[in-house]
């Protein structure tokens, strides 16, 4: 029988065969932590008496979440790690060089790679044919230590998408349009893996945003086949040598099938304070919002700040909402500055702050006051979520939050463009 | 040795447990167990007993990978979390750190009443409503893990991966 591209990948790396169900012994290529987990990771790593890694080279330290840091124990931690992995020579990347899974795939993961990570959101690397996945601190350090990890090998559910996304809807109307339809753990334990010829026709950037969120439905890894996409986005990052076709056989297993007509589509907001609590913009009627935050590993590329600059080109944003914009990457922010992205989203009323988490996940960069609602491009909306517990969070799409910022309700950005 | 039941709803998340405003509490484990399920329960953190049980609904755990949610559950004295399903992260990072993470249907398990666990017999006992309730085995890696008290302690027995 054939295989998915989960076991295709799983079993490149196994001595044994890797068919969803069973679990396997896996070797990984890349193993990474970051400010947030690190600590718990060097900590786990010294309990385990290991006094170093299994090649520095395929380990990777981010600071990114607390960036800049905003309090002393943050520094404390985030000195600790620039030791740790300059006394083992492990890869770091210092505050600012951008969110971990942003920096990962301009940099490290490539098609048939295994990753492990102290991150949920690990899963986005899935669209370069990664099997890529977040573990926990103890499962990293284990990685980290021995260079292997064991897993139970994912079924898959596939997601056919036909047709072609009308002008206003995105991959992150999608992928927010499918988790509704799954639910929050309607894929857990399971590989999601996506085609069709709305898949083949999307640029790495939205691929991207499809893989991220596939760990809202619960899911192991969010896979796609790489193809001549894959390849253009790594020849332009200088790793064209990383590239390598990697499709699921034809008479591969799924253990479902859904096809969806992207056609029918709309852009899709997700309501507190559940990620599947997701509506059609057309039905939800007036909501006011006090704060619109473009960021995270989901929504804060190039081409996510391009799009907000190019709703908000020459207008002012509401004069009741804050506007934050923290882009994805210390890369994806010189090149928004140097193209004019950023001067417009000044211009607009913005804030821009460093490259980093942000205000994804409530410790700094745009906490909202009692009882506000905030509009975020990311990917939890969970109470507290945004740093406050009696704020009310809503997601969506860049432009969604950028017709959003312009009116100061959640508005369809097909009325404002 | 009974303890009492601390029942929740379905989709507990990791930001629940461990909320992001206490970020840089992380490095501090005592201090942030204070804070542990404080946005889903206030009084959870300061009246929970040693050898008490989280009881939830489906989805527990959902959300960050941040194995601090479980440690800090641990470290407030928790015998095991039984709930009706786990987010897959969660689950795992519990049995990780030897924190039994038991799956069973949790509708007739009332906030305040008195479990014991047989974790060896599979059963959780509910005294309150005299009642036995039984749940399926761990995979043979997670039992095997957990009876070593965790990955750390199973490692450096064995030295590698093996089950
Ligand atoms: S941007 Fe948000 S979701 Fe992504 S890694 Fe950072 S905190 Fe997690």
């Amino acid at each position: 029988m054939g295989k998915t591209l989960a076991e295709k990948i799983v079993s490149t790396h196994t001595e044994t065969p890797a068919i969803a169900g069973e679990s396997v012994i896996t070797k990984v290529d890349y193993v990474f932590t970051h400010d947030a987990s690190g600590p718990l990771v060097v900590n786990q790593l010294k309990e385990l008496g290991s006094d170093k890694v299994f090649d520095p080279k395929r380990v990777i330290v981010f600071i990114d979440h607390a960036v800049p840091s905003p309090r002393r124990e943050n520094s404390n931690d985030q000195k600790l790690l620039k030791i740790w992995a300059d006394s083992l020579g492990i890869n770091f990347h210092g505050p600012g060089t951008g969110i971990c899974h942003q920096v990962l795939v301009e940099r490290y993961a490539s098609p048939n790679t295994l990753i492990v990570g102290t991150d949920s959101h690990s899963v986005m690397a899935g669209a370069l044919a990664s099997f890529a996945t977040g573990m926990g601190a103890t499962d990293v350090a284990v990685s980290m230590s021995l260079g292997k990890t064991w897993i139970r090998v994912p079924e898959t559910l596939r997601f056919v998408l036909n047709g072609t996304l009308p002008s206003g809807v995105y991959a992150k109307d999608v992928i927010l349009y499918i988790i509704g339809l799954l639910g929050g753990d309607g894929a857990t334990y399971k590989a999601m893996e996506f085609s069709g010829s709305v898949v083949d026709k999307m640029e790495m950037h939205e691929r991207l945003t499809l893989s991220n969120m596939v760990v809202e439905a619960g899911a192991k890894v969010g896979l796609i086949a790489s193809d001549s996409n894959t390849r253009r986005y790594l020849e332009t990052r200088g790793r064209e040598e990383s590239f390598l076709e990697i499709q699921p056989d034809s008479d591969a297993h799924y253990e479902n099938t859904f096809e969806i007509t992207a056609t029918d589509l709309s852009p899709m907001v997700s309501f507190p304070h559940s990620v599947d609590n997701v509506r059609r913009i057309e039905e939800i009627g007036e909501v006011t919002i006090n704060e619109v935050f473009v960021g995270s590993c989901t929504n804060a590329r190039l081409e996510d700040l391009q799009i907000v600059a190019s709703i908000l080109n020459g207008r002012q944003i509401d004069s009741n909402v804050r506007l934050i914009v923290t882009p994805a990457s210390g890369e994806t922010y010189a090149t928004a500055v140097k193209d004019g992205t950023i001067s417009t989203l000044l211009d607009a009323g913005a804030v821009v702050t460093p490259s980093g988490c942000g205000a994804c996940f409530g410790a700094l960069g745009g906490i909202p006051a009692d009882n506000e609602a905030i509009f975020t491009t990311t990917n939890r909306n969970f109470v507290g979520r945004t740093g406050n517990p009696s704020a009310s969070t809503y997601l969506g799409s860049p432009a969604t939050a950028a017709a959003t910022a312009l009116r100061g309700m959640i508005s369809d950005p097909r009325e404002v463009v | 040795m009974s303890g009492r039941a601390w029942k929740f709803g379905d989709g507990i998340s990791t930001d629940n447990i461990a909320p992001g405003r206490y970020f840089h509490l992380r490095s501090n484990l005592p201090e942030l167990s204070k804070h542990c399920l404080e946005d889903a329960r206030q009084d959870f953190a300061s009246d929970v007993t040693a050898g008490d049980f989280v009881v939830a609904g489906k989805n527990f755990g959902l959300g960050s990978s941040r194995e601090h949610a479980p440690i800090i559950i641990k470290m407030r004295g928790i015998r095991a979390i039984i709930a009706k399903s786990f987010a897959r992260i969660f689950f795992r990072n519990c049995i990780n750190i030897g924190l039994p993470a038991v799956i069973l249907d949790t509708d007739e398990i009332k906030d305040g009443d008195r479990l014991e666990i047989d974790l060896s017999g599979g059963k959780v006992i509910d005294h309150s409503i005299k009642k036995d309730m039984k749940f399926p085995p761990l995979p043979v890696e997670m039992t095997s893990i957990l009876k070593e008290g965790g990955l750390i302690p199973f490692v450096k027995k064995y030295g590698d991966l093996r089950f």
